[in-house]
């Protein structure tokens, strides 16, 4: 063996063992996550630089379809397996599997002071107060208009306090004057409808705080949306094309101008501004009202430590990093979200745009936030809030195509969520 | 060598040769267990050996039929949300009582559980009707792919072409095909026609459901059945010319007979598919509108996962069920081939 053959047999196990070494010491974190727009690429950035400054720890960004979250990510956690962490937002429906990580971070009262009244609603049914995880954003639930539809008509758009007739009616006589298809569009979700329903007088629960999702406040809004549904208002082709609880939005249709209004959220901002751009006016408007409220419903995506993770202290370390209010102004400011880290909330998000729509929108949502009405917190909080949108929406989309009567389906909305929460309550 | 100067043996090609040389390897990788089947035999004796071949499908069939058979029928006599069979409560026929409990059976809105009773209506008139379709449409391609035809390849291979698409693919194909903005509206308004919004009127929900399922599969039976007819012997036919018969008379009464064991296979494959189907219809129409095209699958993939309370116990008993109808289709189907086979 020649002396060359030695010394490069030498260095080559050196090198390798040293490369061994650094492999084994790096902890590998995975998150898993859903993009409604431009966070995912956010997201990345900030992990690729917390990734650069902690060798040892390598996070790793799984992007999944928002379905995935909501139907795949639930039974991996019951099977005890799992991500790290995951940007969820059934924040109460799973929250048996978050972990508690005030062991894990620097400071908790940084965490409780700043993201206070949003970790009720990641708080396990019965479990001591425990810090899970940070909202990544806020969402108000509110109407957007095709503003420049309404200049081309010549229609007037109603102001404060308008009502959802008021608004339903203006759509309609837009829609008429210019051949618009649809005048009105509504996310096929119950969430969504929550929030109008409680305007209407909607009280949600009963005396004792259990579920009571039909009452005349409810019954009156539904109707509405059953009435618009049958003149042509709404198009059936969004609430009565599938069956269930399934998800449709109308954003493909408001962004190419098919729409007038289009109720949905905030969490549209940053497509809107991307893909509709100056093409036309986009409005945001204030949650119109009904005799108890003029409100939106809250909610949001939360990024949450899962017990599955076996690195909880790496989890820790991560997650201190991610909600430090620098890196929070980055994310809300780029991805144009409302903050809901309260600190934020209050010294005002540098966010990133030059669009004056854009603008508009953010701050019409951002100042509907003090109008919510308390119920509408309650029901965001409420552990089986899923359970009575999935009843309401499921129900009421058989009513308008006709499968069911009205007051059948009222009937069946309650039946369902008894039954539901029920089976999840039952005993072993 | 013998065989080069026997004048009666037939010469030896250069592909025998080639395909000799490359089964050297598979020879020698079989030769790798002789020795472990001789050592079984001996100590099972010869009598087991049939067994120990059958064992690694047998063992196939435990792990990925019988297993998930057992643990349905386990879950669907348990409550909860619980994923761990062992942490259930154990409820009995509970699941099945709720299930089936209804006012009237022919009208789903007094059933308690409506949407089990409109899935089941639902796969019925789906099950009837595409299969039907299926076997008819099938026949009539297969009976004009065997005749002598231009292009017949072509077409065989047109008609198959489908079958190899994704489900998703034929579905999201026909999707963009239907929507309101779609190919077929555009064709519509361009003819001076009222667009069509299909996806909302259930007639013609289901309609499309049953369309595009059998468009998607007909080459897959078309084949079966192709195959079927070029085994007919052609002197039946000729004899049948020589003597004048109709050519009515001649599909009725040899064409269609020497066809049955085929047309059998078809129809029972078919209704067995048609029975389990949910893919395609789940991404065309979604279930609806409302639950005009929600099968009996889908039902069960939404009581079980798609729900925020994923009722596995009820999607269980809802799956034994479905176990039961397509095990007595088996048992029909067996019934009738014994029944023609003696006859």
């Amino acid at each position: 063996m020649t002396k060359q053959f030695r010394i490069a047999l030498a260095a080559g196990v050196a090198s390798a063992a040293l490369t061994a070494g650094a492999a084994f010491a790096e902890t590998e974190l995975r998150m898993a996550w859903y993009n409604d727009g431009i966070e995912g690429e956010v997201m990345q950035d900030i992990l690729d630089r917390f990734n650069a400054d902690n060798p040892d720890i390598n996070v790793v960004l799984d992007v999944l379809p928002y379905k995935a979250i909501l139907e795949s990510l639930p039974v991996q956690l019951a099977a005890g397996e799992g991500p790290d962490l995951a940007r969820v937002t059934d924040l109460g429906g799973l929250s048996q599997y978050y972990m508690d990580l005030t062991p894990y971070i620097s400071n908790p009262d940084y965490w409780r002071e700043n993201f206070g009244p949003f970790l009720k609603w990641m708080q396990p049914v019965g479990a001591e107060p425990q810090i899970s995880g940070f909202m990544t954003q806020l969402t108000v639930t509110g109407p957007y208009v095709n503003k420049t539809l309404f200049e081309q008509a010549g229609v007037a758009m109603p102001g404060e306090n308008a009502t959802w007739s008021d608004w339903a009616a203006a759509s309609r006589e837009v829609a008429e004057k210019l051949d618009i298809p649809i005048p009105m569009a509504w996310d096929r979700s119950g969430h969504r409808v929550a929030g109008p329903a409680i305007s209407m007088g909607a009280g949600m629960f009963d005396a004792d705080g259990g579920p009571a999702l039909v009452d005349d406040g409810l019954k009156a809004m539904a109707t509405m949306l059953y009435d618009w549904h049958q003149d042509g208002t709404m198009a059936k082709e969004l609430w009565g094309s599938v069956s269930g609880s399934q998800y449709l939005g109308a954003n493909e249709e408001f962004a190419n101008a098919q729409t007038v209004l289009y109720m949905s959220g905030s969490w549209q901002i940053p497509q809107f501004a991307e893909k509709i751009g100056d093409a036309f006016d986009w409005w945001a408007v204030p949650a119109p009202c009904g005799p108890a409220a003029c409100t939106g419903m809250p909610g949001g995506a939360a990024l949450v430590a899962l017990k599955t993770s076996e690195h909880p202290e790496e989890v820790g370390k991560l997650m201190d990093y991610l909600s430090s209010e620098e890196v929070l102004n980055e994310f809300y400011g780029r991805t144009l979200f409302i903050p809901g880290h309260l600190g934020l909330a209050k010294s005002g998000v540098d966010f990133q745009t030059e669009d004056p729509r854009a603008e508009h929108a953010l701050l019409t949502f951002a100042s509907a936030v003090p109008g919510i009405s308390p119920i509408a917190f309650d029901l965001q909080g409420y552990v089986h809030n899923r359970v009575m949108f999935n009843a309401l929406i499921s129900r009421l989309g058989e009513a308008i195509v006709g499968e069911l009567t009205l007051d059948q389906a009222f009937d069946r909305m309650t039946q369902d969520v008894e039954q539901q929460i029920a089976e999840k309550q039952r005993e072993n | 060598m013998a065989f080069d100067t026997d004048p009666r043996a037939e010469p030896v090609r250069l592909s025998d040769r080639v395909y000799a040389i490359l089964a050297l390897p598979a020879m020698a990788f079989f030769r790798l267990f002789e020795w472990p089947l001789r050592f079984l035999q001996r100590i099972l004796g010869i009598g087991a050996m049939p067994y120990v071949f059958l064992f690694p499908n047998l063992a196939f069939f435990g792990i990925f039929v019988i297993t998930p058979l057992i643990l349905s029928i386990g879950f669907s006599v348990t409550g909860g949300t619980n994923l761990f069979l062992q942490d259930r409560p154990y409820v009995g026929a509970e699941q099945y009582g709720y299930l089936l409990e209804c006012g009237n059976h022919l009208d789903p809105t007094t059933c308690r559980e409506d949407r089990f009773w409109r899935a089941i209506y639902n796969t019925g008139t789906f099950v009837f009707f595409q299969v039907g379709f299926m076997v008819l449409f099938s026949l009539i391609t297969a009976l004009i792919l065997n005749r002598e035809i231009r292009g017949r390849g072509f077409f065989r291979a047109v008609f198959f072409f489908p079958v190899l698409l994704s489900p998703v693919v034929v579905a999201l194909i026909w999707k963009w095909i239907l929507l309101r903005d779609g190919v077929l509206n555009a064709a519509l308004v361009s003819m001076g026609l009222e667009r069509i919004l299909f996806f909302v009127d259930p007639t013609w929900s289901m309609f499309w459901a049953i369309f595009v399922s059998v468009w998607a599969h007909m080459g897959f039976y078309t084949l079966i059945l192709l195959a079927g007819l070029q085994a007919i012997p052609p002197d039946l036919y000729e004899a049948a010319e020589m003597d004048g018969t109709s050519k009515e008379r001649v599909f009725w009464r040899i064409t269609l007979p020497l066809l049955w064991p085929n047309m059998l296979v078809v129809i029972v494959l078919a209704l067995i598919k048609a029975v389990q189907i949910f893919d395609e219809v789940f991404v065309l129409t979604g279930g609806g509108p409302g639950t005009a095209t929600q099968f009996i699958v889908q039902y069960i993939y939404t009581t079980g996962f798609a729900n925020q309370v994923q009722n596995f116990g009820l999607a269980s008993a809802a799956s034994v069920v479905l176990g039961v109808v397509l095990f007595a289709l088996t048992i029909v189907q067996l019934a009738v081939t014994r029944r023609k086979d003696e006859g």
